[in-house]
């Protein structure tokens, strides 16, 4: 059995492709990756010598896009990047629960830069994510699961 | 899914040389025609009683997996087709590509075949003849069998040596309405 024709491919996986670009770079970059990711596709297709998992293999395209729409939005000039460097006191918050922010500092690297990027810079997540070089959704998923881990080893 | 993001790619794609086979639905008095064209020309025109999917699978192994609905590139063989079916149009223009009519025989009778005029008829014997085998007469009904660009190349105007309407791909009432249309059976 040989490759679809690339339609069927595209309107079989084209929504689930949407919905993940906007949930990675928000509704308004997500068309721009659309286009990208299936173009790319597209370039790729005669050469995919099975039709196993289409639907990962278009994903994997589509994440690869949306790092390169973070880059590029990094290269953006963002207000932020001009506030000169002083030294900030620390949150009130670190004070409230430092056995809390103890267990912070266990847990895996990335997810204690989102955890305190979030609760303490009170950064959106497309920033964390920008921040840490990955996807909103990535950064969401980082915040989450140290959260998570928060919540089960702080009872 | 929205729809302008599914033009936008396919105009892209064509833009980008990426659009081996472009296919629209064409809306005609026989039903919803499949047309599909590459960028050297129609390539292959379905029936409405053709299974539509199944031709785009034919199109993606025999060409090219890269087929996409792409309305743009068939504007003018659609609009062809609107006047020849209004009986306003003689001779399609529009270039056609020959790719899956095979080699030697099947591909000299239908080109002979396209250049049938408006109106006329010939038979499968001396579409043989002209082919270099008057013998042949059933292979060259085979050949016409399996035009896969029938209406644009006019594969009805040929008819059985004794005077009957021979066969049809698309049902024989579909070559009869194609004939009467033309003139060329009362």
């Amino acid at each position: 059995m040989g490759l679809p024709p690339f339609q069927r491919f595209l309107d079989e996986h084209g929504s689930a492709v949407h919905g993940f670009l906007v949930a990675s770079v928000g509704q308004h970059d997500a068309d721009d990756c659309f286009q990208e990711t299936f173009i790319a596709a597209l370039r790729a297709y005669p050469r995919l010598t099975h039709d196993g998992n289409l639907r990962s293999w278009v994903l994997t395209i589509a994440h690869r896009k949306t790092i390169d729409a973070h880059r590029s939005r990094q290269r953006r000039p963002v207000p932020s990047e001009t506030v000169p460097e002083i030294p900030i006191e620390a949150p009130n918050v670190l004070d409230g629960e430092p056995a809390l922010w103890k267990l912070v500092d266990g847990l895996p690297p990335k997810q204690q830069a989102a955890v305190r990027h979030r609760f303490v810079d009170d950064l959106a997540y497309a920033d964390i994510g920008r921040l840490l070089q990955c996807s909103e959704a990535a950064a969401r998923r980082s915040v989450h699961e140290g959260v998570k881990k928060l919540r089960e080893t702080w009872a | 899914m929205k729809a302008h993001l599914l033009e936008e790619l396919a105009l892209r794609a064509e833009a980008e040389g990426l659009l081996d086979v472009a296919y629209a639905d064409v809306d005609s008095p026989l039903g919803t025609l499949l047309v599909a064209s590459t960028p050297r020309g129609v390539v292959r025109l379905g029936f409405a009683t053709e299974d539509h999917d199944e031709v785009l699978d034919e199109l993606a192994s025999r060409l090219s997996p890269r087929v996409l609905e792409a309305p743009a590139r068939l504007d003018a063989v659609r609009r062809q087709l609107d006047e020849y079916f209004e009986g306003r149009l003689k001779r399609f223009t529009t270039k056609l590509d020959w790719t899956l009519t095979g080699q030697g025989f099947r591909h000299e009778v239908l080109k002979n075949t396209a250049a049938i005029p408006y109106g006329r008829t010939s038979t499968y014997m001396e579409m043989a003849t002209k082919a270099g085998n008057r013998k042949a007469y059933r292979a060259a009904g085979n050949a016409l069998g399996s035009n896969p660009i029938p209406v644009i190349v006019p594969c009805h105007r040929v008819l059985a040596t004794g005077g009957g309407l021979g066969g049809y791909g698309g049902g024989l009432d579909v070559k009869e309405r194609l004939l009467r249309l033309e003139g060329a059976m009362d």
